[in-house]
């Protein structure tokens, strides 16, 4: 099914507002002392596989931008990028996944997950730290750790909770084909 | 909406420029700022902003959560960073001073002390800017804003449609997340990290299948409307320029060339009083 781009520019504004109320409310505890797990990831890989890399970016830019207004620390530009760069890969990369058609089985399953570790990588392990490096001159050790625990735990949540999103989306759409003609 | 962007509508000088001059101040003063490491102008930026602040009658109670919360998080970085690289300051800088040492390789250097003062001030210099244009631009005009300084339309427009729908997700998430707390999911930190991961998906299904069929209802509305059909749309909260936004503007703009001519007569980002 072809989306209209009216539909896009509505997914990108919704979306954004979800990945904020995730991002800013909905903090599950971890293990790890002042630190909570983001679950908003796994909703902006599960709208960027559904919506396309536009709105991955998108969602991505505006809804970490806003995170960042609202605690009043100015906009981190390094994350807020990495967030989009995340949103765009998995969007462009997942564009063969009909979650419409209500196809997501054990294939879909796996190249969403394979999608979403390269995506996070790519994101947290390179784009965060280097331009945290060029703009805010931090030292490096520091910055690729931060990616790196950072990445893994975007991974697991994703893992999780992105596939949830997907199968359970999947599975409320009539699947292509479901309809026969009676002879 | 007000509530978490904390928007104060009390009128002042500050209240009265447009939201996209207000926008574009801000871009071009977290530029300067994040540009150059030159202590003397980093210094100054903090003095304009509480200057500014005091223009805006934007009172600090009014912000003194967001100014905790960012002043953690502060300090959290850069604690962080001496404790990975305590020598970060003396590979700037190029000099040694040291001054005592707390054992093994944490030696506390001049040169460090100073890269460390930086960061404080470049926290300084833009967070009661940002706090500024937060606490006196009215959302709605955020929309119009990003439309006059050249983001498209609907771009702008999605960033609309989201705060717009914010405080209606936020509610429909504690409906959700109540229903499913009486039914017996567990959040707290009683129950293991995955078990929580899954009980997070238990709010989230409902929550974002019931925003699918929003984003339906108003993709549909909008394009009953002819939305997206000219190339341009006027903004019922958009403004004109007057002469105190041209001079805002210009101002900002002159402290962003003068970051840029700073830059280039010190060699490098870096100011370095130890050479």
């Amino acid at each position: 099914m072809k989306k209209s781009p009216v539909t896009t520019i509505v997914a990108i504004g919704i979306g954004a507002a979800l990945f904020f109320v995730l991002g800013r409310f909905v903090a599950i505890p971890s293990p790890v002392p002042n630190t909570n797990i983001s679950t908003q990831y796994g909703l902006l890989a599960f709208m960027a596989a559904l919506f396309g890399p536009v709105a991955g970016i998108l969602i991505g830019l505006i809804g970490h931008a806003l995170i960042d207004f609202s605690y009043g620390w100015g906009i981190w530009w390094s994350w807020v990028i990495a967030s989009a760069v995340f949103g765009g890969l998995v969007g462009f990369l997942c564009g063969k996944l009909k979650l419409d058609d209500g196809e997501f089985g054990t294939k879909g399953i796996i190249s969403f997950n394979i999608f979403q570790v390269i995506g996070h990588i790519i994101a947290w392990g390179v784009i965060a730290p280097v331009l945290d490096i060029l703009m805010y001159a931090e030292p490096a050790n520091k910055v690729f750790l931060q990616g790196l625990v950072g990445g893994i735990a975007n991974i697991v949540t994703t893992a999780i909770i992105g596939t949830i999103l997907c199968y359970a989306y999947a599975a409320s759409r009539p699947k292509k084909g479901s309809l026969s003609k009676e002879a | 909406m007000n509530s978490v962007f904390c928007y104060i509508d009390r009128p002042s000088p500050i209240h009265d420029l447009t939201g996209a001059t207000k926008l574009t101040c801000l871009l071009l003063w977290s530029f300067a700022a994040m540009m150059t490491y030159d202590t003397r102008f980093l210094a100054f930026l903090p003095v304009f902003s509480f200057l500014l602040f005091a223009f805006s009658k934007i009172r600090l109670k009014d912000v003194s959560f967001m100014i905790g919360f960012t002043m953690v998080f502060m300090i959290l970085n850069n604690l962080l960073i001496f404790l990975f690289s305590p020598q970060h300051g003396v590979s700037l800088y190029g000099t040694c001073h040291e001054l005592f040492s707390l054992g093994g390789r944490y030696v506390v250097t001049l040169e460090q002390l100073f890269y460390h003062l930086n960061l404080v001030l470049k926290y300084l210099s833009t967070i009661p800017i940002v706090l500024l244009f937060i606490c006196t631009t009215n959302p709605s005009e955020f929309a119009a804003s990003l439309n006059r300084i050249g983001v498209k339309y609907t771009v702008a427009y999605s960033v609309s449609l989201a705060l717009r729908y914010i405080p209606d997700i936020q509610r429909e998430y504690h409906e959700i997340s109540q229903a499913q707390q009486a039914r017996g999911i567990e959040m707290s930190k009683k129950e293991t990290l995955f078990k929580r991961l899954k009980s997070a998906s238990a709010i989230l299904i409902p929550l974002i299948l019931s925003s699918m069929d929003r984003i339906e209802t108003i993709s549909n509305a909008m394009q009953l409307r002819g939305f997206g059909k000219n190339k341009k749309r006027t903004w019922y909260m958009g403004r004109p320029f007057r002469t105190a936004d041209i001079l805002s503007i210009i101002v900002c703009a002159l402290l962003l060339a003068t970051a840029v001519f700073l830059n280039i007569r010190n060699g490098s980002r870096f100011w370095n009083p130890f050479s």
